[in-house]
């Protein structure tokens, strides 16, 4: 093992234990939130997984932006293969180790170039679609400063790993031509051979050293940005197949009844039910939960799960009807606010102090009431994540903690409530006229 | 020419003193109960009943707001108690199934109440008179709608949240009227602007009322009739077309009133 052997096997460890500790800290912090059991009718909660998560199959709603979404997906998995051959490669000392499969490798090696062709044209039309077209999603208020720079730099990110590759490729092949000790031939390259001719006329030592350079640059780059993923919206090709795992199953208009309301409205409506019974064993010390959600630790996991798993790509807000009126609200700010407060609460646990009451909220601090009481609970924005975030559990968990703990509901809603509860309509009529329509012309 | 016949409205405790059980129980919900527009709706629907000779109840003053409002605007409690009071209503009724003619109820108490003990099959009254048709208990023909124009409303508590989106439309199509989609249609239909407690406040500061977006889009397709199946949607797409003083041109009508129409109910 030289020298050079051992940077590698360095850097790939530096990089697997950064990373693993980057994740561990967001698992604790989606942790941070409370319980919800999702751990029913797995066999369905799969299928959910393979169909919208490995299959895309919400993307192509958006034809276009589906279309070369799924080719860079296809083109990150599948030249993820090729990653595994340069790690070994850099870890022995080898030189295209899987050479020996022949024809299949050719055939391997001939597909990564295409997709990796591919990937780098449909970054390039994205990158033009935010920065060019400006289509509306993508330029949107909530997008200023990091979200805009970090959607740039994944795709600039990708597209120098993609020509760093074929670069690479087209380095080798000459060196192959040449004759170099080491470069076996092997490998097909219907990109690369076209770039071969920028090497044209160097001598031998020029070329190793470009194709070194490329090679170490493309798997540097690799696991930078590997670890670049847990402070990106990027993290969510990772996440998205547990988040759609975990995803509600239930038709989108059942909301969650909660289940802390129900014991004391049925302990209010039966007169016989004892409410001095003992709580049940381990319950008595627990602190009292806050009806409803006020900051991010008195949301759920899959909330929480689902605030790192959004891509920002907008679409929720592109067809949430109070956004597109001219609201404040936004489905996609909601889940960036509670990603934002989330990684702040969490850091607070991560100080010093390890308090993370330092008096700010999800709510009002990130979140206004404004934007809450704006939604129409119409699904929308739940029906357009690619991804089966739901936005609107959020907001109606605040809205909970606004009404239940606050009384704090537009004064309008009050007067539905004090309807409802009086004359069991929303609005002023007596119940025993309820049935006056049967006989009036 | 106005048919006069009074419409036969059993309530449930009337039923139950005769020794009967209805076959369906009719939700009438508040908006069908107490709003003059709504109630059209709900007396269509019962014409259409009663042609059929279809033993319905409706529990009269013994029902109560589903709750619908309360929970969406985040009052959890108030939902509950309405909820369990409901509930308790209808088990000591016995009752097995339920029709309504408001997507919101249709929702909550076909995804909502089953956990706080009502078990019931629900269903909307556009999928019953779908199954009726489908059945050939009941037979339409277009009448005065061969031929309209007509765009369908998918409200979001039946689309989106309960994925019903081809019975409204098959009633259409049963009408002979030709069926215009909008742009925003089935699980991509854009909200009218009523549902999450919308109906009863003012909406937020914005550029434009929800309802004047999709009463635009709607009127895009140059329809004779909007059809919509949930009564909050009717008042919103009707103020819209109210807003755009295309009144006169353009009619909000509910399918329940339009098969009653065609029949001649
Ligand atoms: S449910 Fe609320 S946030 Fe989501 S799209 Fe509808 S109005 Fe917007
Ligand atoms: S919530 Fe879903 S649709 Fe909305 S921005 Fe995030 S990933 Fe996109």
């Amino acid at each position: 093992m030289g020298i050079s052997n051992l940077i590698f096997a360095l850097c790939v460890g530096a990089a697997a234990f950064l990373f693993g500790k980057n994740v561990i800290k967001i698992k604790r912090n989606i942790m941070l939130g409370r319980d919800i059991d999702r751990s029913d009718r797995s066999s369905e909660r799969w299928k959910t997984m393979a169909r919208v998560a490995l299959g895309q199959s919400k993307m192509v709603v958006r034809p276009v932006a589906g279309f070369l979404h799924i080719l860079v997906y296809l083109g990150f998995v599948i030249i993820n293969i090729e990653v595994l051959e340069i790690v070994i490669d850099g870890l022995l000392g080898t030189h295209r180790v899987f050479a020996f499969m022949g024809g299949f490798y050719d055939f391997l090696i001939g597909s990564f170039e295409i997709l990796a062709l591919l990937v780098l044209v449909s970054c390039v039309i994205f990158l033009i679609r935010r920065n060019v077209v400006q289509i509306k999603r993508f330029v949107m208020k909530e997008m200023d400063g990091w979200p805009k720079t970090d959607a740039n730099l994944i795709l600039i990110f990708e597209i120098l790993l993609m020509s760093a590759f074929l670069l690479m490729q087209g380095a080798d092949l000459t060196l192959q031509k040449l004759g170099a000790a080491h470069y076996i031939q092997a490998g097909a390259y219907p990109v690369s051979s076209f770039l071969a001719s920028l090497f044209d006329g160097m001598s031998m030592e020029a070329v190793l050293g470009f194709e070194r350079g490329f090679w170490w640059f493309h798997i540097l780059g690799i696991l930078g940005f590997l670890n670049y993923l847990p402070y990106s919206k990027h993290f969510h090709i990772i996440l998205a197949f547990p988040n759609t795992y975990y995803s509600k199953l239930e038709p989108k208009g059942a909301f969650t009844n909660m289940e802390s309301v129900t014991k004391e409205v049925q302990m209010m409506m039966d007169p016989n039910a004892d409410s001095f019974a003992a709580p049940a064993e381990g319950v008595a010390d627990e602190e009292p939960q806050r009806f409803g959600a006020k900051d991010v630790n008195d949301l759920n996991w899959v909330q929480l799960m689902n605030a790192y798993s959004c891509t920002e790509c907008g679409r929720c807000t592109s067809e949430c009807p109070a956004n597109q009126t001219g609201k404040l609200l936004s489905p996609r700010k909601i889940m960036m606010d509670t990603r934002d407060r989330l990684e702040e609460y969490g850091a607070n646990l991560d100080a010093k102090e390890k308090n993370p009451d330092d008096g700010k909220y999800l709510l009002d601090n990130y979140i206004t009431r404004e934007e809450l009481w704006a939604c129409t609970s119409c699904n929308a924005c739940t029906q357009a994540c690619p991804l089966n975030i739901d936005p609107l559990s959020i907001i109606l968990d605040m809205r909970r903690y606004l009404v239940m703990e606050e009384s704090a509901a537009p004064t309008e809603l009050n007067t539905m409530f004090t309807n409802v509860e009086n004359n069991g309509a929303p609005w002023q009529f007596s119940a025993m006229d309820r049935l006056n329509w049967k006989d009036e012309a | 020419m106005e048919n006069t016949t009074r419409i036969q409205v059993p309530t449930m405790a009337e039923m139950m003193a005769k020794g009967e059980s209805p076959d369906v129980l009719f939700w009438v919900g508040c908006a069908g109960s107490f709003d003059d527009r709504a109630k059209k709706i709900t007396k269509a629907f019962v014409k259409i009943l009663n042609h059929l000779d279809y033993k319905f109840a409706v529990l009269g003053t013994e029902e109560s707001c589903s709750g619908d409002p309360a929970k969406r605007a985040g009052n959890e409690f108030l939902f509950q108690m309405q909820a369990m009071a409901n509930i308790e209503v209808m088990n000591a009724y016995e009752v097995k199934r339920i029709v309504t003619t408001c997507p919101h109820c249709f929702n909550t108490l076909k995804n909502e109440y089953p956990e706080l003990g009502g078990h019931f099959e629900v269903i909307h009254h556009t999928q019953m008179l779908q199954s009726l048709i489908d059945e050939g208990r009941l037979t339409v023909d277009g009448g005065v709608y061969k031929g309209k124009k007509i765009t369908f409303h998918d409200p979001c508590y039946l689309g989106r949240a309960n994925e019903v989106y081809q019975a409204p439309r098959s009633l259409i199509q049963n009408l002979d009227a030709e069926l215009v989609e909008m742009k925003r249609c089935k699980s991509r239909g854009f909200c009218c602007g009523a549902g999450g407690a919308q109906m009863f406040k003012e909406p937020e500061k914005g550029s434009k009322d929800v309802n004047i977006e999709r009463t635009e889009e709607a009127l895009e397709t140059k329809p004779d009739i909007i059809a919509t199946g949930c009564p909050f949607c009717n008042t919103m797409m009707t103020d819209g077309v109210k807003n755009k003083e295309k009144e006169e041109q353009v009619k909000v009508l509910d399918l329940a009133e339009m098969i009653a129409t065609a029949k001649d109910l």
